[in-house]
């Protein structure tokens, strides 16, 4: 019982927004005027609060699709944006992925004193919050002069030291006689990696691709530090920006936004749950 | 002769595994370790074309500015707040749903879900429940409360911390559901036939079994608290209520002015903060839980 009212309570905000998605632009105008007019009067430093209260609404008058209609023909300027998030993300995960099952199964292969201390530096790393880490980040940025390119965003996430800890965490859990077996068998270390370590980690491989990309799904703090031109901003941070007057849009954005995300947690839900309960083996 | 051999091959190996690790090891060095060694350089000169060696006068600065002091207000407030609460709650939603309950595995998904929605999704949601015409409002009101601006008044923070726990807890009751399905079975068989009451059997060994986890949960949750710029930006835009101005804010206005003395004194400061904390929360942990740890 007490669980069944907290899940509501979760899944409130976002079936919210899907259904809102689905109202005619009139509707949301209805519902929601109060908080349209006073956010457009606060703009200009008055307060007046109108007495009217915005309505909830979780099924449409009418379903209409006119709002996505419109995102998706008509105002080019978001689906540029979901593209924007797109090629920042997609690269970071895939490279992120790949040197990190390079570096991590070095970590599980070879375990010396040398190798310990850099793995604690990896955890230390990737403890620090991004107020910490974004300075390092823009300074080399601007060394290179990539600042205010996409590159600025994408190397540093190339690099992030998150995965290599979760996969070395995953990778020390093959067996050892599994390795060693391939090694008498006259395999080189490259074999061994691609034709016995990876197709074990297949799955661990998937969880903690989808931890990366919702990280960087969500992404504010980077775009707005390392790119100053509003044009590249990827939709995380765009969203926000939509003014007012198109509220009745920004549902339908909103929502294609969600998608993606919610596709690979639908479809990834046991690896994702999977690569949290990893995470969390912090020692040892 | 044979050794000699055996060991020119073990050199080999180990070489050929340092190889693995070179390209992330060489990308870390690039864009995080070695600029940190700068950042450290830079919080202890004056400015960057003359290098006059001040040490600490930047670090006092920066503990002396007002924005700075508000942000880390905030912030460590925000973190007091909303740490404790995360890992009791997530642990309560985990016990839950380890209970017997019917749609266990629908329930997790539920709770697991709001972390996978993006937050600038659902910003516009939060935005209309919260607004001073919002729907909160309009139900506080049936209940003859007064409306409270939630966004622009001293219950900002409650807001967020909403926000947070609604984003994050899924997640944490993953962790703690790991943890409880790791305890051994026997254990706590042996604990019921003992006829100890399950509150007893809760506080004298499952806490104990736990403690790893509670560590950790503390760890991300503050870590994550750090973050909560992310919401309060996307909430409320560059110019939040006082009460929101978090370390975040303080440091992309300082990026903005370009002062890297400041930007750098204040990571710095940042980092140990973080470390200590850190530190001090493993250093607890290996006392009170090392018992149980195989």
């Amino acid at each position: 019982m007490i669980a069944a009212i907290f899940a509501c309570l979760f899944l409130m905000p976002t079936i919210l927004t899907m259904a809102n998605s689905f109202m005619s632009a009139n509707e949301i105008k209805a519902n929601y005027g109060s908080i349209l007019d006073n956010a457009s009067e606060s703009k200009e430093g008055k307060k007046t609060y109108v007495a009217e209260r915005v309505n909830l609404k979780f099924i449409p008058d009418m379903v209409s699709f006119s709002q996505y209609i419109t995102v998706l023909f008509k105002s080019p300027d978001y689906l540029l944006k979901f593209w924007n998030s797109v090629i920042l993300v997609g690269p970071i995960v895939v490279f992120q992925l790949l040197i990190a099952a390079l570096a991590a199964y070095s970590f599980t292969r070879h375990r010396g004193r040398i190798k310990e201390m850099l793995f604690f530096v990896y955890i230390i790393l990737m403890l620090m919050p991004y107020q910490v880490t974004l300075v390092p980040n823009f300074l080399v940025a601007n060394w290179l002069g990539i600042i205010n390119t996409r590159w600025a965003i994408l190397l540093p996430g190339f690099f992030a030291p998150f995965s290599v800890f979760l996969l070395t965490k995953f990778m020390r859990r093959i067996p050892v006689s599994l390795i060693e077996s391939a090694e008498i068998d006259g395999a080189g270390e490259w074999s061994i990696f691609t034709k016995v370590c990876l197709p074990i980690c297949k799955s661990s491989l998937f969880s903690v691709a989808i931890l990366v990309f919702i990280d960087y799904w969500n992404m504010v703090e980077q775009p707005l530090i390392l790119l100053s031109d509003e044009a590249m901003y990827p939709l995380s941070v765009f969203l926000s920006k939509i003014n007012t007057g198109e509220v009745g849009l920004a549902f339908a954005v909103a929502t294609i936004y969600m998608v993606p995300a919610l596709l690979m947690f639908l479809y990834g839900e046991d690896y994702l749950i999977e690569g949290i309960a990893y995470s969390g083996a912090v020692k040892g | 002769m044979q050794t000699g051999v055996r060991m020119r091959e073990q050199k080999k190996k180990k070489l050929k595994s340092a190889a693995f690790l070179s390209p992330s090891l060489l990308g870390l060095l690039v864009f995080f370790v070695l600029p940190f060694l700068v950042v450290i350089y830079y919080s202890m000169v004056d400015n960057p074309i003359s290098h006059q060696f001040v040490f600490l006068s930047n670090f006092i600065n920066v503990i002396q500015n007002q924005a700075f002091l508000q942000a880390s207000k905030n912030t460590a407030m925000f973190s007091i707040i909303v740490v404790p609460l995360a890992v009791v709650l997530s642990l309560a939603l985990a016990i839950l749903i380890d209970s017997r309950i019917p749609f266990k595995s629908q329930f997790r998904t539920f709770f697991l879900c709001p972390m996978m929605v993006p937050v600038a999704s659902i910003v516009l949601i939060w935005q209309v429940l919260f607004h001073y015409n919002g729907a909160i409002n309009g139900i506080l009101q049936n209940f003859g409360i007064n409306p409270i601006d939630w966004l622009k008044s001293d219950y900002s923070q409650v807001v967020i911390v909403i926000l947070f726990l609604w984003k994050n807890l899924g997640y944490d009751m993953i962790l703690f559901m790991a943890a409880l399905g790791s305890i051994p079975k026997d254990l706590l068989e042996v604990t019921t036939l003992d006829s100890s009451s399950t509150l007893v059997q809760f506080f004298y060994i499952k806490l104990r079994f736990l403690s790893p986890t509670i560590l950790f949960v503390t760890i991300l949750s503050l870590i994550n608290s750090f973050k909560i710029f992310r919401e309060v930006y996307l909430l409320t835009g560059d110019y939040p209520y006082d009460t929101l101005y978090m370390l975040q804010n303080f440091m992309n206005n300082t990026f903005q002015s370009m002062d890297y003395q400041k930007l750098s004194a204040a990571a710095i400061l940042m980092a140990i903060v973080m470390v200590i904390i850190i530190g001090l929360l493993f250093y607890t942990e290996n006392k009170y839980g090392e018992d149980v740890e195989g």
